[in-house]
């Protein structure tokens, strides 16, 4: 039998890819330039109704903003976690490793319905504060950007925290040492040697938070509710409920786009402020 | 100079451990509460639930109540398995193929292989379905299978070409210089080895899959429902306490499966990595 050149082997699946992923994509693309529904007649029009309505730049903001807000709320609580684990003994390290990855195992639609329980009319919040007498009314958690921010925080989590503790546990822990040693302390060790050399990890997980929180359909529909609207929401309204086909490709290149954008800039400041750490 | 470092470090004490604290807590806390609330007796599903009882799962075992779930499980199951099935064969050809490539089209091979990651799932699914569609196909479970493999292919590959890289060449070498085919390395010494990391990844692909909602929802019709999805519409317009059942289940599984995971091909350490 001849040797097969090793590359080979990839074909099937590059194959799948170009049938499947790519040409699909493609098609997205075109569809996009027909003005109407039954895709007949080629043209602007869509992208000129999108792009002329002050209401889309609203929904295009509201989804980036909540992406981004995800992400600092991530970073607030998610980084204290890692550098807990930093220092935690190896016994102690593999709870919380369990502890972080086990939501990741857990479906998405079960921790958007615990969010549900817990931020509902008669939910655990309402209820704690009730009897402790803070309010007389239940809050209205759900339906609220509040809400799903704090909820999308819990949903994205381990996304923040794989990166971050991976990059963090090869830091070499002389370095920490040192810094003590040469009178540094611990706040000025952690935002001028841990933070910097972790940064890596920061914008991995930045990165993979923010793509995830700005297309999370189901959290945001089931907390979000109708009234708070994003571009998931749009593109599932207008092509399974309107049977708009070419307006949804239009919502959802620019999903694409906008998703794109933000997520290549944030790459491009961590490599900045890796540079700065290096040299 | 001390008293106002160790005052420094006290407050990074306080500061870093009260938000660490309050992480972990809104990590754990809602899965702990969701688990409590399906035991509940009464109707709604308030919390502290009143209580104990087991009838909501009652209600999502009953064979005739819950066809439809029951159907959503059964649909999701095979797709994964069978999605998962084909990124295996095709994944890990395709690692093997490329993880020791340098050359430029393989480095953007597997850049387009990845991008399923980064790229917003909802954009793939309507491309998907309009796709479909547009070239005449009917919808059926095997564009649902197809879909699938797409979006989770990239874990099988991750894993894989991290095994790939471990490898020590020699090996490789020294089998073949001992008058091995390439056939005979690749199946008593190469496959082997990276064993473990195709099974780790395929294991995440499969709950991947499971999870699956963007192409799903896009895919999925009234007779190839999915789980997420059906899930999604007990919670869309009035709420059905069943979910409660439903999480309690899907829960209890994650939580085995991780303990499987870890110690068979010790999951956490892969991820980590």
């Amino acid at each position: 039998m001849r040797k097969l050149a090793e590359w080979q082997l990839a074909l099937p699946l590059a194959l799948a890819f170009a049938s499947i992923f790519l040409a699909p994509l493609l098609m997205l693309v075109g569809v996009s330039f027909f003005n109407d529904d039954k895709i007949s007649q080629p043209g602007f029009g869509q992208w000129a109704k999108f792009l002329g309505d002050p209401f889309s730049y609203k929904v295009i903001a509201d989804t980036m903003l909540l992406g981004l807000k995800t992400v600092c709320a991530t970073i607030v609580i998610g980084y204290p976690l890692a550098l807990i684990y930093l220092d935690a003994s190896p016994r102690l390290q593999k709870v919380l490793i369990f502890i972080i990855v086990m939501p990741l195992l857990l479906s998405v639609v079960v921790r958007t319905f615990a969010w549900i329980v817990v931020l509902g009319r008669e939910g655990v919040v309402n209820t704690l504060l009730m009897q402790l007498g803070i309010i007389s009314e239940p809050l209205r958690l759900l339906q609220t950007e509040l809400g799903l921010v704090i909820s999308l925080t819990q949903i994205e989590m381990p996304l923040m925290l794989l990166p971050l503790i991976s990059v963090m546990s090869r830091l070499d822990p002389n370095l920490r040492d040192a810094s003590s040693a040469l009178g540094a302390s611990r706040w000025r060790t952690l935002f001028k040697v841990i933070v910097p050399l972790s940064m890596p990890g920061l914008v991995a997980g930045c990165l993979l938070v923010f793509a995830s929180s700005t297309t999370a359909f189901i959290s945001q529909t089931v907390i979000g509710g109708v009234r708070l609207i994003y571009l998931p929401l749009l593109i599932w309204q207008q092509s399974l409920v309107v049977f708009n086909w070419p307006f949804a490709a239009v919502v959802s290149l620019t999903l694409l786009v906008s998703v794109l954008t933000v997520v290549s800039a944030l790459s491009y400041l961590g490599r900045r402020s890796g540079g700065y750490v290096h040299g | 100079m001390g008293r106002r470092r160790s005052l420094a470090d006290l407050s990074y004490s306080l500061v870093i451990g009260t938000l660490a604290g309050l992480a972990l807590l809104i990590i754990v806390a809602p899965v702990v509460i969701v688990l409590t609330t399906s035991f509940t007796e009464g109707r709604s599903l308030k919390f502290p639930p009143t209580g104990f009882s087991l009838q909501w799962y009652e209600a999502l075992f009953d064979a005739s109540k819950s066809r439809q779930i029951h159907r959503a499980v059964y649909n999701s199951l095979e797709v994964a398995a069978w999605s998962t099935g084909f990124g295996i064969l095709f994944g890990s050809m395709a690692s093997l193929g490329l993880a020791r490539n340098r050359h430029r089209l393989a480095r953007v091979a597997d850049g387009l292989f990845m991008s399923p990651l980064v790229l917003p799932g909802l954009t793939f699914g309507l491309a998907a379905l309009m796709y479909f569609t547009l070239i005449g196909f009917r919808p059926s479970i095997n564009l649902i299978i197809a879909g699938h493999m797409i979006v989770t292919v990239p874990f099988i590959i991750r894993t894989t070409s991290a095994s790939i890289s471990q490898l020590d060449p020699a090996l490789n070498d020294s089998s073949q210089s001992l008058g091995a085919s390439w056939l005979y390395t690749m199946r008593r010494v190469t496959l082997p080895l990276i064993a473990p990391g195709i099974f780790a990844g395929a294991f995440l692909a499969f709950m991947a899959s499971i999870d699956n909602v963007p192409v799903s929802l896009f895919l999925s019709t009234a007779r190839t429902d999915m789980l997420p999805i059906r899930m999604w519409g007990m919670m869309e317009s009035t709420l059905d306490p069943r979910i409660a059942a439903v999480s309690g289940v899907l829960i209890t599984a994650a939580f085995l499966l991780m303990l499987i995971m870890e110690w068979t091909v010790g999951l956490t350490r892969r991820m980590r990595d």
